[in-house]
């Protein structure tokens, strides 16, 4: 029962973890997104105020994967391993 | 229009007002006070549930976040009030220049991204803003912000997919259906989660947003806590057991998680309301629809 529930509680926080591979992506999106916005600033600094603005909803559309990957690791880590234990152990009682 | 700004029944107006605004903040922190049992630990939970409602179907939680939510707007009723309290056109007030500011910001803002048509949706967009933007800034004063529940971000983003296809009904059935077969008709499966996806990237948005910050901050307090016990923890007395260093760190942590990340979401969810809206409604189709209608008659 107790290698049980340690597996479980293992495999959610590792799941949790490779869930979060996911932050590579909107990092690397984000940062060609800023990297062009100075660049853009740098050649024409009177657009400033229209480029920052573009730039932070692009990067705000950008990081949603992300967040995606978040909620999913934030309910791994404290949502799914009580309900798992719960399941566990009524299977457990059933089965006697 | 006509009273005195000097006089004292105007002052007591304005004082009154004030603190009404006020009122229902401290009533959060009493009420959080006196409800939440005394933790010892640092713990990350979610919303705290203050008491159920017997409902027909199913019992129905209030919880923190309702609560909260339910504070912002009434908090905001009152600073509204108090905002325009004595506008005159002749003699404007400071705060009246301060109003007037924010508002032809926020036409502005429509008008630049939403267009003509939809410049009436100003004050909607506003409203959205300020009660985002107050309700991610309830951290600084240690209540549950309401934006870092799924519920009641989600029910916002379910506001706009109604507005979104509202407008996208306003060419009739048949042109909104035909909307999903293009550009291909085998692209229709696509569009329709497309259109889904809308509403759940939006609350999922800020939501994660807001919690990440949160989770992120308790984290790194709860870290420093041990860390200071680490070293510190040699020190006579009752010296070994202050946490020197959460003295400090974390509040550079709250200025970007709290205030930056909290105003930006605001920000973000009201744009992208705009630019949802804007772009649904088939605006060509509609002044000829309306054009026919003018010649049929």
């Amino acid at each position: 029962m107790e290698l049980a529930i340690g597996i479980i509680l293992g495999c959610c926080a590792l799941g949790a973890g490779m869930a979060m591979i996911a932050g590579i992506g909107p990092g690397i999106g984000e940062g060609n997104a800023v990297a062009k916005a100075c660049e853009a600033i740098g050649r024409q600094p009177e657009s400033r105020g229209a480029v920052t603005t573009t730039m932070l909803m692009g990067c705000a559309v950008a990081e949603t994967t992300g967040l995606y990957a978040l909620v999913i690791a934030i309910l791994l880590i404290f949502l799914a391993p009580g309900r798992l234990v719960n399941i566990l152990v009524e299977t457990m009682n059933t089965l006697g | 229009m006509n009273e005195n700004r000097y006089s004292a029944k105007f002052k007591a107006v304005d004082a009154l007002l004030l603190i009404l605004a006020a009122v229902p903040i401290l009533f959060g922190i009493a009420l959080y006070i006196l409800l939440t049992p005394a933790s010892s630990g640092i713990e990350i939970a979610g919303a705290r549930i203050y008491f159920t409602i017997n409902m027909p179907l199913q019992p129905l939680p209030i919880t923190e976040a309702q609560v909260n939510s339910w504070l912002v707007i009434v908090s905001v009723l009152f600073l509204c009030l108090y905002l325009t309290h004595g506008m005159s056109p002749t003699r404007p007030t400071k705060r009246q220049h301060i109003v007037e500011w924010a508002i032809e910001q926020t036409q502005h803002l429509v008008m630049d991204n939403m267009g003509e048509f939809f410049k009436d949706f100003a004050p909607f967009v506003a409203a959205v803003m300020v009660l985002s933007a107050l309700s991610s800034l309830l951290t600084l004063v240690g209540l549950y912000p309401p934006t870092s529940d799924l519920n009641v971000v989600g029910g916002w983003a379910i506001l706009v997919f109604i507005l979104i296809t509202y407008y996208k009904f306003k060419c009739g059935p048949l042109h909104y259906l035909k909307s999903y077969t293009e550009p291909v008709a085998f692209l229709t499966p696509l569009n329709v989660i497309s259109e889904f996806a809308t509403p759940v990237s939006m609350a999922f948005r800020h939501y994660g947003n807001i919690l990440s910050g949160s989770v992120i901050s308790v984290l790194v307090a709860a870290a420093l806590q041990s860390l200071s016990a680490m070293i510190f923890g040699r020190l006579p007395g009752a010296l070994g057991d202050i946490p020197f260093l959460q003295i400090g760190i974390p509040a550079v942590l709250s200025v970007y998680f709290d205030i930056f990340s909290g105003l930006l979401q605001a920000f973000i969810f009201a744009m992208l309301t705009m630019l949802y809206i804007s772009s649904g409604f088939p605006e060509e189709d509609y002044k000829e629809k309306l054009k026919r209608k003018a010649l049929a008659k």
